[in-house]
This record gives structure tokens, sequence and C-alpha cells, in this order.
């Protein structure tokens, strides 16, 4: 497989960062030390590198204060290309990912056109190859022009390299053409990743309740996720393929999985970081930066999703970066684009939920880089020896209210513009070249 | 008639051929030895036969077919018997007569010997309750095709000396399939080692139970093989329901000179017709040293005959 990174006219130097708080979330550690990076991978993280005199020639960094972890893998991104560049490219998604801590972006195919030919995977990865500045790998679709009617060619858009298969925000309604999906992919070790949302049950603008209701908004009732999610569990069962929710939002839908994975089923799960850190309540007086895809739930789904990140069942956090212009947010609520940007947010948003002891600080960045790593079959997600250099330093506790002005994507539509956030990225290294750094 | 004696009074124990299933190894074995004579003759100008002098035979077929129709009834004539052609989809079917009532219309015209090809599984069983004539199934939905794999089985034996022991494999869309499942059951019967090699979505659900080795990839799935046994693919099935595409398809399961490198050196590669060239079966392969194609459908006239000939037997009055 081609390596997706911009190359540099030569070899950066080595890089020692001292003094930090090393958490590497694969080996389940959090201590004080140093890593060394040099050849583009992790040399070493252990404590007292530094001790022993810098390596020749390296750089040395002080991280004191600061946490040197793995890069984080983000599963669902739309970056814009092909054919919505005025929202977002590549090039910007890749900025945005750089500055918010994100070295492996996994691009989705709901694209102009779509993807779901072998041709257009090699097109975006010679664009990322060519403009991004951290990894960038496509999903595929599913199913041809994403209409879940015919499947695509899942061994050769593999083959060309797609890491999983998707049909974006769009859910497949009918159960025989996922179900042959599944058994097809298996074939491939493919993994297919789904929206559940049932499509004669999402027509409305929130979540459907008490606070829809006063509104005056349509609701999307929670068992539109939970009858599909349920359904696709039984598809798995029988046809044993590879299978990964793409957001679940509700409690309801915690107990399916649950169910699914004591049955030993291939089955994992995404939640999305809007989801963790927003309720329904928030959407205020119809704020369309809160319009999303599925919508936002009540505080007890919020609550539950929590725990069930903080227990493992939730194997991933995603940011569902979905850049909006300004013509489709400006909107009456009903009306307004879905989505929010996540990319740049992502892990200072997270660490709220590290702040608020709802979670610990390993186990938050397992779910932010380790596991979807390994669920994707990538080789990050770790600062072991060997481990490609793709690798954040943040200050946890450095706290700073956003203003949309500052943020990378070429869209704004930011659900945390002017909100207080604890947790800055210092410095992003790929592949041992440093991508972003905080001035 | 002056050639020489004829192995047999080789009879089968039941009426009608209905499947490979029923059959036992020395009725396969007795049937194979019977077509070998039919080779000789088929291959002399005079071909005829008096076996079925007087008998009618009805070609009754409810499906489109050119080569098993032509061949029944070129079987049919050689050996003597009035053989009358009938394509029920352009008839009856049309004028919305059940299954049951064309098998009542056909036996009060007293054939001696219906051949039957139908789109619905056991569709040719049903009918053979009806009828007091003997039945072959020429072909019932995705259930059983006997006489393909009765010639499947002879061109092998000629082309191997053996079936025992063989390791064949049977590659492509097995779930549609009559012509595997008919394969499965004699290979088995006579010793083969067979295997079934497809993408999962064209392998029946339980396959696994068939005493088959099954693979799901063309390089595990040749590795070694005798015979090579490709299946065809219909083209509806072709468009993302069963399989993305096309060109998919070819790339991971067509047959090609690269594919079939990974079979025995000596191997043989077979087809039962009609070929999609370039989806699951490449030309330079079809019609290469290797391919048995063609012989295939010589042994489909002297099979038809062995068992038009080895059921008369048992007609009354034989």
């Amino acid at each position: 497989m081609r390596d997706p990174v911009r190359h540099s006219n030569g070899d950066p130097r080595p890089l020692l960062l001292a003094n930090a708080r090393v958490v590497d979330p694969s080996r389940g550690a959090d201590f004080h030390g140093d890593v060394f990076i040099a050849d583009g991978v992790v040399k070493d993280a252990a404590f007292g590198i530094a001790n022993a005199g810098p390596p020749d020639g390296a750089e040395v960094v002080d991280c004191r204060g600061a946490v040197v972890a793995p890069g984080l893998v983000d599963m669902r991104a739309f970056a814009g290309e092909p054919g919505a560049e005025p929202r977002e490219t590549l090039a910007s998604a890749s900025l945005a990912a750089a500055a918010g801590g994100v070295t492996t972006l996994i691009c989705q195919p709901d694209t102009d056109p779509v993807v779901d030919e072998p041709a257009i995977v090699d097109f975006i990865l010679r664009r990322a190859r060519d403009t991004a500045v951290v990894r960038v790998h496509p999903m595929a679709a599913i199913t041809k022009g994403l209409k879940g009617e015919e499947m695509t060619e899942i061994g050769l858009l593999t083959a060309a390299g797609a890491v999983a298969f998707t049909d974006g925000h769009a859910s497949i309604p009918s159960a025989q053409v996922l179900r042959r999906a599944l058994t097809y992919a298996r074939d491939f070790d493919a993994l297919i990743v789904h929206h559940t949302e049932d499509a004669t049950m999402s027509g409305g603008a929130m979540n459907q309740g008490e606070f829809a209701a006063r509104l005056g908004l349509g609701g999307v009732p929670k068992s539109a996720e939970t009858i599909v999610l349920e359904r696709d569990v039984r598809l798995v069962g029988d046809a044993r393929g590879r299978y990964h929710a793409a957001a679940v939002t509700c409690a309801e839908s915690l107990a399916v999985l649950e169910r699914a994975k004591a049955a030993g089923l291939p089955v994992t799960a995404s939640a999305s970081i809007n989801h963790l850190t927003f309720n329904e309540l928030d959407i205020g007086s119809y704020r369309t930066f809160f319009k999303l895809k599925p919508p936002l739930r009540a505080e007890d789904d919020r609550k539950a999703l929590i725990r069930a990140l903080a227990s493992g069942l939730i194997d991933v956090v995603v940011s569902d970066h979905l850049p909006q212009d300004v013509e489709g947010k400006r909107l009456p609520f009903s009306e307004a684009e879905p989505g929010a940007l996540g990319l740049e947010t992502l892990l200072a948003a997270a660490l709220r939920l590290v702040h608020a002891d709802e979670i610990d600080l390993v186990s938050l960045l397992f779910a932010l880089s380790t596991r979807p790593a390994q669920i994707l079959g990538l080789k990050g997600g770790t600062l072991k020896a060997g481990a490609p250099a793709d690798v954040i330093v943040f200050d946890p506790h450095q706290a700073y209210v956003l203003d949309k002005r500052d943020l990378k994507s070429r869209s704004r539509n930011t659900p945390f513009d002017e909100a207080r956030l604890d947790g800055r990225v210092l410095r992003t290294i790929v592949a041992g070249q440093t991508v972003y750094e905080y001035v | 008639m002056t050639s020489a004696p004829f192995a047999s009074a080789f009879t089968l124990s039941g009426r009608d051929l209905l499947g490979i299933e029923g059959l036992s190894a020395p009725e396969i074995v007795g049937l194979l030895d019977l077509a070998e004579e039919f080779i000789v003759l088929n291959r002399q100008i005079e071909k005829k036969r008096t076996t079925l002098r007087g008998r009618t035979q009805i070609n009754l077929f409810f499906e489109a077919s050119t080569r098993t129709q032509s061949s029944f009834e070129i079987a049919g004539k050689r050996l003597g018997a009035d053989v009358m052609n009938m394509s029920v989809s352009s008839s009856s079917l049309k004028k919305g007569e059940t299954l049951i009532d064309t098998a009542i219309t056909l036996n009060a015209m007293h054939p001696d010997i219906l051949v039957v090809r139908h789109h619905a599984s056991g569709a040719v069983a049903l009918l053979a309750r009806k009828v007091d004539c003997c039945v072959v199934n020429a072909g019932d939905g995705a259930h059983e095709h006997p006489t393909q794999a009765l010639l499947d089985a002879l061109t092998i034996r000629r082309n191997k000396g053996r079936i025992e022991g063989l390791t064949v494999a049977i590659c492509g869309d097995v779930l549609h399939s009559r012509v595997a499942r008919s394969n499965i059951l004699l290979l088995g019967a006579l010793g083969a080692n067979v295997r079934v090699v497809a993408p999962s979505t064209l392998l029946p659900a339980g396959i696994e139970n068939f005493g088959v080795e099954v693979h799901r990839s063309m390089a595990s799935g040749l590795d070694g093989a005798d015979i090579v046994m490709m299946l065809r693919i219909q083209r509806e099935r072709m468009a993302g329901s069963f399989i993305p595409s096309v060109k998919e398809y070819f790339h991971f399961f067509g047959l090609d000179e690269d594919k079939l490198k990974r079979a025995k050196p000596d191997a043989l590669v077979m087809h039962p017709g009609p070929m999609n060239r370039g989806v699951e079966i490449d030309s330079s392969v079809a019609d290469g040293p290797q391919s048995l194609i063609r012989e295939q459908v010589e042994m489909g006239v002297a099979v038809r005959m062995a068992v038009l000939d080895a059921l008369a037997r048992k007609l009354p009055n034989a």
C-alpha cells in the first residue's frame, strides 16, 4: 500500500520529546518519561532516555506539563473532495486534523462523485499524498451511488486502498442488500460501517420528545436507530462479516450492542464527540449548528454513552466532521443542513469527559487512537517501538475560548464557538515530521 | 441390428431418472459403461439403433435450452424413437394451464418417455407422479441436472482413466447451479475429492455439510486440482446483487491462465455451457489445450442415449 503522507525533502531530524507524561493506550501505559523518534518511527518510549544525553543530532523538545500520546485516528470525517471543495478540501481538512491532534483521517464516500469505484479511491489517495499533511485513508461506498441497491466492487476497492465500506449518512433500507454485502465483504475481511437510522422515521429535525414538541419541530425517535441496529446485528449473526455501527446515540442502542458483543459477534461501534458532549437542549433557540444526523438526544442518553465509552462497550469516538457553508446553516432549523465541524476540537472536547472524571485519559485515548487503528487494520495508535511516529503533544489543562475564525477548516459550523475548552494540541507529528505546532 | 452385443441388459432400479440422488454407485458406473458403447456408435456413419422403435419421446421444456434439448432429441432419434419437442413457455403456460394439467394432458397421448426441464426445483418429480411413462429430468431449478453430471463424469473418466481420488474444483455460482448439485453427488459417490469455490454470496447455506471442501478464493480452491469445473453465472446476478460487477467477478473468480496455474500442470478444464467468455472463463482457457468443453458436448449425446436405453428396457412390453 502507498504511503499517503506527503514526503518532505530529506528526512526530518530525530526528535526527543522529553519530560512528558507519556500515555500509550495500546499497552495501557501512563508514565513520566521520554519518547524518541527517528527515521519516521517511534524508537523508544520510556523513562530516562534523556538522562543519557540527547541522541546524536536529535532536536530535544521539553514537554514538561504536557502529554505525549499516539496521534488520533478519526474514523468519520467528511473531507469535501471530490465535489464539495468550497466547504472543505483534503488539504484544509488535514490542516484542521493536524491542529486537532488527528494524524489519520478516514474520509467518507458521500462525495460527488460518490467513492464507489477504484479510480476515485485512487484519486483521493493521490490528492491526499500531494496536498494533505496527515495520513488520509478513504472509506468506499457499500452500494453504488449510495442508493442502497447494488453492492460496490468491494474486492477491487479494497485492493485500491479503501479501508472500510460505508454509505456515509445514508442507511441501507433493504435487509437483503446489507446481508449480501456483509456476506461478500467477509471474503475480503472488509469492514462494513453502517449509519443506523431508518429512513422512513428520520425525516424530523431533532430528537423526538418534549423539547421537539415545544419547539414545534418534527422528531426522530430513538427507535429509528435501534430498529436498524437490531436488524443489522441479526444480519451479522447470519453473515458473520465485520460490522461497525457508525454512530450510536441512545441508551436503547447500547443494550442491543451489549447483547451482540456478548454473543461474540464481530460488531463494534462509534459514538460521535457531539453526542458525548451535547444534548438536545443545546439546540436552544433553533441553533442550526447543533442540527445533526442522527440528532442530539436527551441528557440521560449522553450519560449512558459516556458510561459505555468508559466500559469499552463503545469502541471508538469519531469527530463526524461535516463542514457546511453559511448558506446551508443560515436557514430555518428544519430546513438547515445537518452536521458540525469536529476535527479541530475533537481532543479538546473529549478532554471535557476526563476533566469531569467521567473517563480516565488512557481509556479515552484508546478510543481515539488505538481502537480505531485496530478496527481498521492500520499501524498507528501506539507508541510501541517500530510504530509509525504519528505522535501528538498536548497540554490537557490549557484553557481558552474558541473563536471559530481561528479554525483551519474552510467552513465555520462549529458548535464550540465561544465555548471554553481545556486542552490544547501543542505539536502534531506524522511519520516523524512535525506537521503542526501551536505558537 | 448387427453390431456387437451391448453390455447389457443393464437397467436402472427406478422407472425414472430424476436425479443423481437415488442412484447407486454401480448404477452410475453401469450408465457410464453403456455410454462408452454409444460413443463408438456415434462416431460411425450408421448411428441408428432400434431400441426405442415405436416409442414416443416428448421433450417437454419449460425453460429455454439449446444444447440439452437437441442432445436429447438426437439421442432419442438415434435409438429409433419418435421425438417431439414441446416448448411450453410459448404455449399452454401462457394460457394459464398448471403443470399438473399439462402432465395429465400429455399422459393421455400415451408417450413412453418424457424428458422434462422446468425452472422450479422439484417440478419434474411432481410431474413424474402424475404420468404413467418414464420421466427423465433434464434440469429442475437449482436442484438437479443428472445427465449433465453423468456426461461430466464420462468426460473425466475417459481423460483421466478414473474418478476415484481425483480432486475436482467446482467454481462459480454454486448457489443457483443444478449442475453443481448433481456433480457434487455423483463425484462424491465415485470417490472424488470435491471442492466448491465461490464468493460467500454464491454459496448455499450449509454447503459444508455436502461432503465438499469449501473455498472462497481461486488460489486455494484450485491448488493441486485435477479438474477445474467452471459454472455459468447468469447476467442478472452480476450487477450488484450477488456480486458487484463483471469486472470484479472476472478479476477474483474468472478462470484465466494465471489462476489455472494453481491447479496441477495436467489439470483439465470443463464448463457445462453456454459460456460467458470474459466473465467466468477467459477465451484463452476455454479454447486452450487443457479444455474439455467440446468433448463434453459429444459425451452428452452418448450419455443420454445410455439413459434412454437403460430406462427403455424397463418399459412395459420391452
